[in-house]
C-alpha cells in the first residue's frame, strides 16, 4: 500500500512541494497500518462530489430515455444528478392526466398536437402515426427495458433533481400544478451555466 | 479487519436483479445498499451481461467493494460490501 500513496500524492492545488516532501517522509517512516487509513481519508475528504448535468431539450421517447438512464445511473453511482427541462423536454414532465394546457389558443393547440406526459412520448424518427412507439414498446417489454415512467420513478427515488425552465413554463402556459410532483423550482440559463462549470461535472445536451 | 467482524454479525442481504436491463440492476443495487449498515454484504443476481463492467465502475465510483463476482449459467452473482 505504500507505493501508490508515495508515487501519487493527492495533487490538489493547495499542496506545495514542501508539504509533499513532508508527507513522503512521514509516510515512509510510519508503520504499515497507519498508511492504509490516513492518506485515503484525507483524499476522500478533498475530492469534490462528481456531478452530471443534463440539458433535456427533446421531448421524444428515444431522447428522454437516455436522459433518464444516464441520470438514474449517475445518481445510483453516487453522483449528484441534475436535469434542466427546457423547450420540448419540459412536456414529458407534465402530469399524464393533463390533456390540454395553456391559457390561450396557441398554447392549447400546442398541447393538443404534442400530448404532454411521460406516458405519451413519440419517437423522433419512425413514428409512423404511433406504429414506431408501439413496436418499441413491445420490444422494450420483451427485452425488459425499463419504461420512461419506471425510469422517472427510479430517478426521483434516487434524488435526481429536475429543474424546469422558467421561460418554457411561461411560453407553454404551464403552471406548477400542471407539472408532476417533486420537480425543483423553475430556473434559467445562468443557473444551468453555473452548474455546468462546477468542478468534476459532466454536461450533456440531449 | 473490523469489516469482517461486522459481516459475521450482520446477515447478507439478497437482491434479485435477474431479467432487469441497464440501468436497473445498478439502480436497484444503489437503493438496496442504502438499507445496509457499513460492512454488511449484499448479494446481487443479474442476467444483464453489461452488468460486469457496470458493477466494476459502480464500485469504483461509490467506494462499495466487490467482494466476489462469478457467472454460472448466464446468471452473474456479485457480492458487495457496503462502505
Amino acid at each position: 500500500m505504500t507505493v501508490p500513496t508515495v508515487d501519487k500524492p493527492p495533487a490538489g492545488p493547495g499542496i506545495d512541494r514542501e508539504m509533499l516532501g513532508f508527507l513522503e517522509s512521514a509516510v515512509s517512516e510510519a508503520p504499515a497500518e497507519e498508511l492504509e487509513t490516513q492518506p485515503s481519508t484525507e483524499t476522500q475528504a478533498e475530492a469534490p462530489v462528481k456531478q452530471l448535468v443534463i440539458i433535456n431539450w427533446s421531448g421524444e421517447f428515444d431522447k428522454v430515455l437516455p436522459t433518464l438512464i444516464m441520470s438514474s445511473a449517475a445518481a445510483a453511482s453516487g453522483y449528484r444528478a441534475k436535469v434542466f427541462l427546457t423547450f420540448w423536454g419540459l412536456l414529458p414532465f407534465v402530469k399524464n392526466s393533463r390533456r390540454i394546457t395553456g391559457d390561450n389558443w396557441m398554447q392549447r393547440m400546442l398541447s393538443f398536437m404534442q400530448r404532454p406526459g411521460i406516458n405519451h412520448l413519440k419517437m423522433s424518427k419512425m413514428n409512423f402515426l404511433g406504429m414506431g412507439p408501439w413496436m418499441i414498446g413491445k420490444l422494450s417489454k420483451k427485452y425488459n427495458v425499463a419504461s420512461p415512467a419506471e425510469l422517472l420513478e427510479a430517478c426521483q427515488a434516487l434524488d435526481v433533481e429536475f429543474l424546469p425552465c422558467q421561460m418554457t413554463m411561461e411560453m407553454f402556459g404551464l403552471k406548477a400544478e400542471d407539472m408532476i410532483d417533486g420537480l425543483g423550482e423553475p430556473v434559467g440559463a445562468a443557473t444551468v451555466l453555473e452548474l455546468m462549470t462546477q468542478p468534476n461535472t459532466a454536461s450533456l445536451f440531449i | 479487519m473490523t469489516h469482517e467482524a461486522a459481516t459475521q454479525s450482520a446477515e447478507t442481504i439478497q437482491l434479485d436483479a435477474r431479467g432487469l436491463n441497464c440501468p436497473m440492476p445498478i439502480v436497484r443495487t444503489a437503493q438496496a445498499i442504502k438499507t445496509l449498515t457499513t460492512g454488511q454484504l449484499l448479494e446481487v443476481l443479474a442476467t444483464d451481461p453489461g452488468s460486469v463492467a457496470d458493477f466494476a465502475a459502480w464500485s469504483r465510483s461509490t467506494g462499495n467493494e466487490i467482494v466476489s463476482s462469478s457467472v454460472e449459467g448466464g446468471v452473474y452473482r456479485f457480492v458487495l460490501r457496503r462502505k
